[in-house]
């Protein structure tokens, strides 16, 4: 309660930081618009639609792509774990994309499937596949062997010892690299709407370039605070659980 | 089977260990772990293997679990070759290796999950029975991390004992536990030896603990893993760790280890 009072403290008066800076005008008002205009923008923007809209395409291929990436690349780290030739073959490959921007897919994603959907889901789930790869693959070397031992002995192998005592095991590094994953596909593809115009839907990149276009500072600021929000409840929603659970039986990590 | 004949539980096995012998391949060289060992060892009985580090211990009981192969031998149990881990030989580490992803009693039912022929809420009862046979029955929604050391290595027990194996392999599993607590488990693991009819091996360095808990025990040296000497320990159960009986044993399997632990030569060089 007491926290919560404070956090909220903080932000008013961040707010109160930035209203006075303006009334002080020291910087032209284009450059640094009040806080009531953005948040005037903000309301018109959403009676509008705009904002639900982009919103909505927004989360919609970050969500597809982040899933794809997922699904694939899950078992290519569970792949590179078990097998010395996927090792040295996918692991280095994963290893050599993770370090590479995801913004840098974005030309390359142009080339190849023009302004589409397809050219932005690809660049999502590249940003999201290789540190997924990366995560469940350090995840699954860093069980304890006991763990397998001791599973086998109960008559576990297989399947079953993948899914009840392998995947489990290696979920405190699963969680993290799934984050990590989540933060490159956000990045990656915020840089990508930015950078272009897809006809096929306008997302919340494409409102923050065309806040710069038009000179639309409130505008620009205004939507740099829903991705803000986005990413917070983003992170809130889809790890939370996650946490509380490794927090609640590992006795790890924060609540 | 019926849930009732399920908690009775099997009879226990007999174990035969016939001539194995083990080498461990390293980098530079070859480990002579285990060098041609016999053992019979009788149904229901208490075996403790004893012996300094690198003796060879824990790869005899793994090679009687099934974990290892051995490259010379065979390991009998009831007259059937031992070829891979099995459910009628079940195994407690040093470490109690419960799953932290789960629960203690979701722990428990792990195994008894993998063994057919039983309903699931046949095999929550027979959970919950082990549970209360160690003592634990108020903690079964405990996660691990809230255990202390002793806790844990009784919810690995009552794991292992739920489903219902033949064998007990115990290797150390109470070595990382303090002084107290392995005092009280001394008793416990008497107690339900006696309940339950489990065929028994435990490994230790500990002469004391092997004198208070063995029906029989094996004295191992090291490099390479050898039996040099078996005593029979002819005390009434219950016995007690402090008792002078028991000082009295452990003092002369203490002087044997010690007349073995002559220098010989650690490994062979390739």
């Amino acid at each position: 309660m007491k926290r919560g009072l404070l956090a909220i403290l903080f932000f008013v008066a961040l707010v109160a930081i930035w209203g006075a800076l303006v009334q002080a005008k020291i910087w032209s008002p284009v450059l640094l618009p009040s806080p009531r205009s953005v948040a005037q923008y903000l309301i018109s923007a959403l009676r509008d639609g705009t904002l639900v809209q982009a919103t909505e395409v927004t989360l919609r291929r970050l969500l597809l792509g982040y899933f794809i990436g997922l699904a694939v690349g899950l078992p290519l780290g569970l792949l590179t774990a078990s097998l010395k030739f996927a090792e040295d073959t996918i692991g280095v490959l994963a290893l050599g994309l993770q370090t590479l921007p995801s913004v840098c897919w974005v030309p390359l994603a142009l080339l190849w499937f023009g302004q589409t959907e397809g050219a932005m889901l690809f660049v999502v789930i590249m940003g999201t596949v290789w540190s997924v790869v990366i995560a469940t693959d350090t995840g699954v070397r860093t069980i304890p062997p006991i763990y397998a031992r001791a599973a086998r002995t109960m008559g576990s192998i297989g399947f079953h010892k993948w899914m009840r005592v392998i995947l489990p095991a290696s979920l405190p590094f699963l969680v993290s690299g799934m984050k990590q994953g989540w933060a490159f596909a956000w990045r990656s593809l915020m840089a990508a709407e930015i950078f272009v115009t897809i006809l096929t839907g306008f997302g919340l990149g494409n409102l923050l370039h065309y806040g710069r276009e038009l000179n639309a500072m409130d505008q620009v600021i205004g939507v740099m605070l829903v991705i803000v929000i986005i990413g917070l409840l983003a992170d809130k929603i889809l790890f939370s659980p996650w946490e509380r659970f490794l927090h609640r039986r590992w006795g790890t990590g924060r609540t | 089977m019926s849930l009732q004949e399920e908690l009775q539980g099997p009879p226990p096995a007999k174990l035969v260990v016939d001539h194995i012998s083990k080498w461990f391949r390293q980098k530079r060289q070859i480990v002579h772990a285990l060098d041609d060992i016999s053992l019979e060892v009788e149904e229901g009985e208490f075996i403790v293997i004893v012996g300094p580090s690198g003796c060879g211990k824990s790869t005899l009981l793994d090679t009687i679990a099934g974990l290892e192969k051995p490259d010379k031998g065979r390991v009998l149990a009831d007259n059937q070759p031992v070829l891979a881990p099995g459910r009628h030989r079940l195994v407690m580490f040093q470490e109690s290796a419960l799953f932290p992803w789960l629960n203690a009693f979701g722990n428990v039912m792990f195994g008894l999950k993998l063994k057919p022929g039983l309903r699931n809420r046949e095999r929550r009862e027979v959970a919950k029975f082990f549970l209360h046979l160690v003592g634990l029955e108020k903690f079964m929604e405990a996660n691990v991390h809230e255990l202390s050391g002793g806790m844990k290595q009784r919810v690995a027990l009552a794991r292992a004992l739920a489903p219902n194996p033949r064998v007990l392999l115990m290797d150390e599993p109470f070595a990382a536990l303090d002084a107290m607590t392995r005092e009280q488990l001394y008793g416990d693991i008497q107690k339900i030896w006696q309940k339950r009819r489990k065929t028994i091996i435990f490994v230790t360095h500990n002469v004391r603990e092997a004198a208070c808990l063995a029906d029989r025990v094996v004295i191992m040296t090291p490099t390479p893993g050898r039996i040099r000497e078996i005593f029979k320990v002819d005390l009434p159960r219950l016995r007690d760790f402090n008792s002078i009986e028991i000082a009295r044993h452990a003092s002369k399997l203490t002087a044997a280890l010690k007349g073995y632990l002559a220098p010989e030569p650690a490994v062979s060089m390739e």
